[in-house]
């Protein structure tokens, strides 16, 4: 899909820029565009590194198996047909709680193993999710971060006071999101049957 | 209400030093472990922020943005969101780093701390990239009837876009 998007981006820019007459602008932007991405990179590069560091650190302590367990009887709720012991709901909490510290080289993993197991005990036909599977999905794509630091960083980059101060909006907005997909996949539960 | 996500990050770091004391993790040499981790994803990104970051560039100078930002804001007028922010709803279900590049362009633009650099700001940081998400995970089991999974996750999306900008007027006061 991003094969074409990108393809598109620059056959659309350049198409545009011949008919606006901006190709001297155009040009210019193909050399800024390609040093800022480096630039961009070098300027997050701190913040990033000290983030996952501490995330690190947390992780090595069992910060993710204690939140995880805090985690496990609202997710029960969620997911009625998975045994409490299952390693099922065990992965989702795990990678649900890596993606609420922004631990996402760790979330993934964790995500796609609670998947090989959602599908272990799904009942449904080959190749057609279940209710579980859509749910886990759902959190995951709306899935609640603490603190964005990369999103931080960039604030902080383009002249920000306070790049943090952006938490409690980012908050509001992730918990409403969440709780609306989450109450769309319950309610259009029986409507779409495998 | 916007002071409150300045103690977000010392609060965590504190806690999170204090937890690892308590744990008895040996606590610097966890974190430059992990430090190394986020160099080697920073750097692993870094060719997909190049050539996406120049495309959006390439379509900003082109006059492409603003066209598009024109076309759209009727739409986006009807739910509140700035017309900058246009290319960021369009990208941001699609590509994790495209919508990076289109966040960055948004706030050179704009400034960070006017409103549409921080409804663009709040949009990006509170959620995922949908259909790569929807693609890695049902991708990894084989599985291809979805069932509701896009309309619920989809709807999580737009929801987002309404109340992104009713929450960033509501923390900074801002009309």
């Amino acid at each position: 899909m991003l094969n074409w998007i990108w393809a598109g981006m620059i056959l659309i820019s350049f198409i545009c820029a011949i008919c606006t007459g901006r190709t001297e602008q155009l040009s210019a932007a193909i050399l800024a565009g390609a040093s800022s991405a480096v630039e961009l990179c070098i300027t997050t590069l701190g913040l990033m590194c000290f983030w996952t560091g501490l995330m690190q650190a947390a992780e090595h302590g069992g910060l993710t198996r204690l939140l995880a367990r805090a985690l496990s009887p609202i997710l029960s709720r969620l997911f009625p047909k998975l045994r409490r012991e299952s390693p099922a709901l065990g992965a989702i909490c795990m990678n649900l709680t890596a993606n609420l510290l922004g631990l996402g080289n760790a979330a993934t993993p964790l995500g796609l193993a609670a998947m090989q197991e959602l599908k272990k005990e799904s009942r449904a036909p080959d190749g057609t999710a279940d209710n579980a599977m859509v749910m886990f999905v759902v959190l995951n794509t709306s899935s609640l971060q603490l603190i964005p630091t990369f999103m931080a960083a960039l604030r902080g980059k383009y002249g920000a006071a306070q790049p943090f101060d952006i938490l409690p909006a980012v908050w509001i907005t992730s918990v409403c999101a969440l709780l609306a997909a989450v109450t769309m996949a319950k309610l259009l539960e029986r409507r779409f049957c495998g | 209400m916007d002071k409150l996500g300045t103690y977000a990050m010392p609060t965590a770091a504190v806690l999170i030093v204090l937890f690892c004391l308590v744990r008895k993790v040996p606590v610097f040499d966890a974190f430059t472990d992990g430090a190394k981790q986020g160099l080697r994803s920073a750097i692993s990104i870094l060719p997909t922020l190049v050539g996406l970051m120049t495309g959006v560039a390439m379509l900003q100078a082109s006059g492409a943005l603003e066209l598009m930002s024109k076309a759209l804001a009727p739409l986006m007028n009807a739910v509140g969101l700035p017309a900058a922010v246009a290319p960021l709803v369009l990208m941001k279900p699609v590509s994790g780093s495209g919508s990076t590049a289109v966040l960055t362009q948004i706030l050179q633009q704009c400034g960070a701390d006017s409103f549409a650099g921080r409804v663009a700001a709040v949009l990006s940081g509170s959620t995922e990239t949908l259909f790569y998400c929807i693609a890695v995970y049902y991708g990894s089991i084989k599985v291809h009837r979805t069932r509701h999974t896009l309309p619920a996750a989809f709807f999580g999306d737009c929801v987002a876009c309404v109340v992104a900008p009713l929450a960033v007027r509501f923390v900074f006061h801002m009309v």
